[in-house]
């Protein structure tokens, strides 16, 4: 497990971006298998339930989760023995007429030192014409609800999904993100498990390099999109956001909190 | 009977800050005509660098948001683009037969 937790260039990255890429790291085996699995759907459960008691052992989901580097992407974020929030199978019909508005799952969600994570599966490569997920980086702090967000068909820097066959990407439940239009021939498989924490999200990840300078660096990623001024909030709202998965209340990018937060109650001698 | 008739095009630019000539972070395009179908995350290429631009290709603005200061206790919220104009092109399409 150790091996494949992420590291904290890798944690500052999804505290700026708000997802996690791991292209093709699910084995063929399982892809192979898995559109017939879709297919046939996976049965519900109830909110809030344990993995281990979700998914059958063996089954797709069970060993998807069990996969290394997902495992090791899943505890870095949520920890040990996340609960399912719920699963969900999308597939997308070829020529079908229209794509989702851009949204951000479930509703509004602003807790500051605790979040969600979806996964998403895809079992198959997903081209560019097949419509992949539309996701939009940087978008995960924004305090919208649901699809209020329609409106926005297009974000300079958005990130249309292409990916090959076994990647997953892990959004924060913030992310604005929604399926493309399939303008390709062939049917496009997703499956969603979104995992809610039961411990507290700080310190998670292989830490070892926590002071180094490439956690800064990734902090301070600035999108196309982002408005002159808005961004340097969204670097502010990060540095929050890092305060709380770290415990480290003194950590800061250029002033930015240090600086707003600074009121002095020592009398001047 | 059929002839043309007027439709209405509406683009929506968003801007990086309230400056008509700031650029394009954001846009959606809606076609009164049905010629086109515009959608989510049909494009990467903004139709327009900056608001400025769409005005010299003949688009209307008909719009422009508000500045409204933060709510009290929200200063350091993010939420919607706030920059958002929006423009419209009155053109000829087939009328509906009578």
């Amino acid at each position: 497990m150790t091996a494949h937790l992420l590291t904290s260039a890798q944690m500052a990255r999804f505290v700026a971006h708000g997802f996690l890429r791991l292209d093709a790291v699910v084995p063929d085996d399982l892809n192979e298998r898995a559109v017939d699995v879709l297919t046939a759907g996976i049965p519900a459960v109830p909110y809030g339930t344990p993995v281990a008691e979700a998914f059958p052992e063996g089954s797709l989901p069970r060993r998807l989760v069990a996969v290394p580097e997902v495992a090791g992407a899943l505890h870095s974020l949520v920890g040990p023995e996340p609960r399912i929030d719920h699963h969900a199978v999308h597939v997308r019909e070829p020529g079908q007429g229209s794509a989702q508005p851009l949204h951000g799952d479930a509703i509004i969600d602003v807790r500051p030192d605790a979040f969600d994570v979806q996964l998403m599966y895809y079992p198959r490569e997903v081209t560019l014409a097949a419509g992949g997920t539309l996701i939009v980086p940087g978008s995960h702090l924004r305090r919208t609800n649901e699809s209020d967000t329609g409106r926005y068909q297009n974000i300079r820097g958005q990130h249309r999904l292409t990916c090959p066959a076994g990647t997953v990407v892990i959004l924060h439940h913030g992310l604005w993100h929604g399926g493309r239009r399939n303008d390709g021939g062939e049917r496009r498989y997703m499956f969603k498990i979104r995992f809610n924490p039961t411990v507290r999200q700080r310190l998670l990840w292989d830490t070892r390099d926590l002071a180094d300078p490439a956690v800064a660096e990734e902090l301070r990623t600035q999108f196309p999109w982002y408005e002159q001024a808005t961004g340097r909030l969204e670097l502010h709202n990060r540095v929050r956001l890092w305060r709380a998965l770290t415990g480290d209340d003194t950590f800061d990018l250029d002033h930015w909190v240090t600086r707003v937060t600074n009121r002095p109650t020592r009398a001047a001698a | 009977m059929s002839g043309t008739e007027l439709r209405q095009r509406v683009l929506v630019l968003y801007l990086s800050t309230s400056a008509l000539d700031s650029p394009t972070v954001g846009w959606a395009n809606y076609d009164g005509t049905g010629a086109t179908s515009p959608t989510t995350g049909d494009g990467d290429e903004p139709p327009y660098p900056d608001g400025v631009a769409a005005l010299r290709d003949g688009w209307r603005l008909i719009q422009a948001a508000q500045l409204i200061p933060p709510y009290p206790g929200h200063e350091y919220d993010v939420s919607f683009l706030k920059h958002e104009f929006l423009f419209e092109k009155l053109v000829e399409a087939p009328g509906r037969a009578a």
